[in-house]
C-alpha cells in the first residue's frame, strides 16, 4: 500500500491535524512501510469469521435510571483553557451574521 | 538491609510488627527517589508531601488495629492514571498543567488499603511506546544499564520499581506495556484478564485493550497488588462481576496438587521463535521450561496458528480505537489550547502542537483503518483476525494450564536505537500482542541474564480469569531458581 502526499494530507485534514509539508512527505513514508506489513492480513482466509469488537462476555449492561451525584461545576472547569460565566468559553463556531 | 531493598511482603511484616512506621519506611524511599532518581529519570512527578500525610495516616490506622497487606506501603502510579488533585500528563505535552478532578477506581481501591503514593510515574506519550522515549518530557532509564532503555510504555514503573524507589508500582498493558518493560528491568509485571481490573480513571488509549496492571520485584508482591485492584466496579461496564480470588495465598499450590508443579501442563508454541531473535532470551527460555519440567510440570507442544497477524492486526486495530478516543483532546473543555484563526485551526494546531509524533502516527494509522472505503479492507479484516487468534488461545488451552514463552524477542535496547523505524520499534511487542486481542491474562517474570547482565523475560499466558494458575506455576519458578533477587548495581 503506497499512499499518496495528497492522501496522506487528507487523512490529516480527517484527524484534524495540521502538518507541514515535511511531516506529510515522512508520514506517507512511514505509514506506507506500516501498511505494506499490514497487507499480511490479506493472506488470511476470513470467510464465515465474524469479527471480534470486544473480548468480555459481558455487553450491553444495564442499570437503574436513578440520578447520582455528579462532579460539580468548578471541578468540571477547573482544567477550562477559558471560561465565562461558569460556563466554557470556545471560539465562535457560527458566523455572527 | 537498607529499608529500599526489602520486599513489599518483607516491608509489610516490620511495619506489623511495629518494628519500622511508614512514616520512616516512605521518608528512605523519597530520599532514595531525591538521590537516585537524577540518573533513572522514572518519575514526572514526586508527591513527597501527600505521601507522608498518607504515612502518617498509614500510621494511625495501624495502632488502631486496622491491617491490611498494603497499609503504610509505599508504590508508585503510572501517569495516565488518575489521583485526585496531582496532575495526569499521560506523558504528553497536550496535558501539560491537567490536574484531575477525580479519582481512578484503582486509586480509591489502594487508598482504602491503606498504600502510600509516592507519585506519577514516566510514560511513552498515552502509553503508545516501547521504551519511554515517546514522553515529551524525558527517557527514563534502566537500572542495569543507563544507556539502555526501561521499556515501555510502563517505563517509569519498572524502573522505579527495579530501581529501588518503589516497593511496586501500577501500570497499563494494552499491547505488552506491563510485561515488556518489566522484562528490560528484572521485575514482575502482571497483565490482568480483560475486565478484571476497573479502567474508569485509566485514561483511554484503546479501550478493548487497555488493562491495567502491577509491576512489582517478586510474584507474591505482585500478586498482593492485584488482589487490591481487581474487581467489579460499577463505573466500568466491561468490569468482570467473577469473584476475586485469594491471589496471594493463590501463589502456593493447593494442598493435594502433589509436590512441586506435578500435574501442571505447560504448553510452549513453536511460533515464539522468530528470526532475529537474541540467542541468550532463546536459551534463557528454553533453560525456564527445563525447570518447569523438573517442578514437575508436563510440557507439551502446542501451535497458535494465527500468531504471525497479531502484529499487524494490533497496529491496526489499538490506532483506530485510539484515533476515536484521542478526537477528545481538541483544546475546548480541558489541556492545550492553541488558537487559530478560526475553531477548526484551533483544533488543527492545538492537536499538531500537542501530540508528539508517535501519536500523531497513530492517530493517523486509525483514520486511515476507519476510513470509508478501506474500513473492510483493514480494520474489520483486523477484527476477524482478532477472532482467529482468540480461537488459537481458545483451543490450546483446552490441552494446557499455562503457555511458555519468552516476553520480548531481545533484551533493553539502546535510548535512540529504534526512533528512526517505528515499524521496528512495534516488533518488541511481537510476543505481548495477541494476549490483549485475546483478552487474556498473564505475567512476565525474570529467567535470566544475557552476556551484557541484561534481564530476560519469561511470559507465562493463561486462560481468562486464569490468573491464580499463572501466578502458581510462577511463583513455584521464582522460588525454584532465585533470579529475582539479583539487583542492579546502582
Amino acid at each position: 500500500m503506497n499512499l499518496t502526499l495528497a492522501e496522506v494530507a487528507h487523512i490529516a485534514g480527517l484527524a484534524r491535524l495540521a502538518l507541514t509539508e515535511e511531516e506529510i512527505s515522512l508520514y506517507r513514508e512511514q505509514l506506507s512501510a506500516i501498511l505494506q506489513y499490514a497487507q499480511l492480513l490479506q493472506e488470511l482466509d476470513t470467510e464465515g469469521i465474524p469479527p471480534t469488537a470486544l473480548v468480555s462476555p459481558t455487553h450491553c449492561i444495564m442499570r437503574p435510571d436513578e440520578p447520582q451525584p455528579s462532579m460539580s461545576r468548578d471541578d468540571l472547569l477547573s482544567n477550562a483553557p477559558a471560561t465565562a460565566n461558569g460556563l466554557f468559553q470556545v471560539p465562535l463556531i457560527l458566523d455572527q451574521r | 538491609m537498607p529499608l529500599h531493598d526489602l520486599t513489599l511482603e518483607q516491608a509489610h511484616a516490620l511495619l506489623q510488627r511495629g518494628e519500622i512506621s511508614s512514616v520512616e519506611l516512605t521518608q528512605a524511599l523519597l530520599d532514595r527517589i531525591a538521590v537516585k532518581d537524577k540518573e533513572i529519570s522514572a518519575y514526572l512527578t514526586v508527591t513527597a508531601e501527600g505521601a507522608i500525610a498518607a504515612a502518617r495516616q498509614a500510621d494511625a490506622r495501624r495502632v488502631a488495629g486496622e491491617e491490611t497487606p498494603l497499609l503504610g506501603i509505599p508504590i508508585a502510579i503510572k501517569d495516565i492514571i488518575h489521583i485526585r488533585g496531582v496532575p495526569t500528563t499521560c506523558g504528553s505535552r497536550i496535558l501539560e498543567g491537567f490536574v484531575p478532578a477525580f479519582s481512578a477506581t484503582v486509586i480509591h481501591r489502594l487508598q482504602a488499603a491503606g498504600a502510600v503514593l509516592l507519585g506519577k510515574t514516566n510514560t511513552d506519550e498515552f502509553a503508545m511506546g516501547s521504551s519511554t522515549e515517546n514522553s515529551a518530557y524525558f527517557t527514563t532509564r534502566n537500572p542495569w544499564s543507563l544507556e539502555r532503555v526501561p521499556g515501555g510504555s510502563s517505563g517509569g514503573s519498572a524502573a522505579a520499581v527495579s530501581g529501588r524507589m518503589a516497593f511496586a508500582a501500577l501500570g497499563s498493558d494494552t499491547g505488552g506495556s506491563v510485561r515488556q518493560p518489566a522484562a528490560f528491568c528484572g521485575a514482575v509485571g502482571i497483565k490482568p484478564t480483560y475486565g478484571r481490573v476497573s479502567r474508569y480513571g485509566l485514561v483511554a488509549f484503546a479501550s478493548s485493550l487497555d488493562q491495567i496492571g502491577p509491576i512489582a520485584r517478586n510474584v507474591m508482591d505482585a500478586a498482593i497488588l492485584l488482589g487490591v485492584i481487581a474487581g467489579h466496579d460499577p463505573r466500568d461496564s466491561t468490569s468482570s462481576k467473577a469473584p476475586v480470588p485469594d491471589y496471594q495465598a493463590g501463589c502456593w499450590r493447593p494442598a493435594g496438587a502433589g509436590d512441586g508443579l506435578n500435574g501442571l501442563r505447560v504448553g510452549t508454541p513453536a511460533e515464539y521463535l522468530v528470526p532475529g531473535m537474541q540467542p541468550r532470551v532463546t536459551a534463557a527460555v528454553r533453560e525456564a521450561i527445563a525447570t518447569l519440567e523438573k517442578l514437575g510440570a508436563e510440557i507439551i507442544e502446542i501451535s497458535l496458528p494465527h500468531t504471525k497477524y497479531a502484529l499487524p492486526a494490533y497496529y491496526l486495530i489499538a490506532p483506530a480505537e485510539a484515533s476515536a478516543n484521542l478526537a477528545r483532546y481538541d483544546g475546548m473543555r480541558y489541556g492545550l489550547r492553541v488558537l487559530g484563526q478560526d475553531v477548526g485551526n484551533t483544533y488543527e494546531q492545538t492537536r499538531a502542537q500537542g501530540f508528539g509524533a508517535e501519536v500523531t502516527r497513530r492517530i493517523m494509522l486509525g483514520t486511515f483503518a476507519l476510513r470509508a472505503g478501506y474500513y473492510d479492507a483493514y480494520y474489520l479484516k483486523a477484527q476477524k483476525a482478532r477472532t482467529l487468534i482468540r480461537q488459537d488461545f481458545d483451543a490450546a488451552f483446552e490441552r494446557v494450564d499455562v503457555i511458555a514463552t519468552p516476553t520480548t524477542p531481545t533484551t533493553a535496547f539502546r535510548v535512540g536505537e529504534k526512533m528512526d523505524n517505528p515499524l521496528e520499534m512495534y516488533l518488541a511487542d511481537v510476543f505481548t500482542l495477541s494476549m490483549n486481542l485475546a483478552g487474556i491474562c498473564g505475567l512476565s517474570l525474570p529467567c535470566g541474564f544475557d552476556d551484557q547482565s541484561l534481564p530476560i523475560g519469561l511470559q507465562l499466558m493463561g486462560p481468562a480469569l486464569g490468573e491464580v494458575v499463572v501466578l502458581q506455576a510462577a511463583h513455584a519458578y521464582e522460588q525454584a531458581t532465585g533470579w529475582h533477587k539479583e539487583r542492579p548495581a546502582l
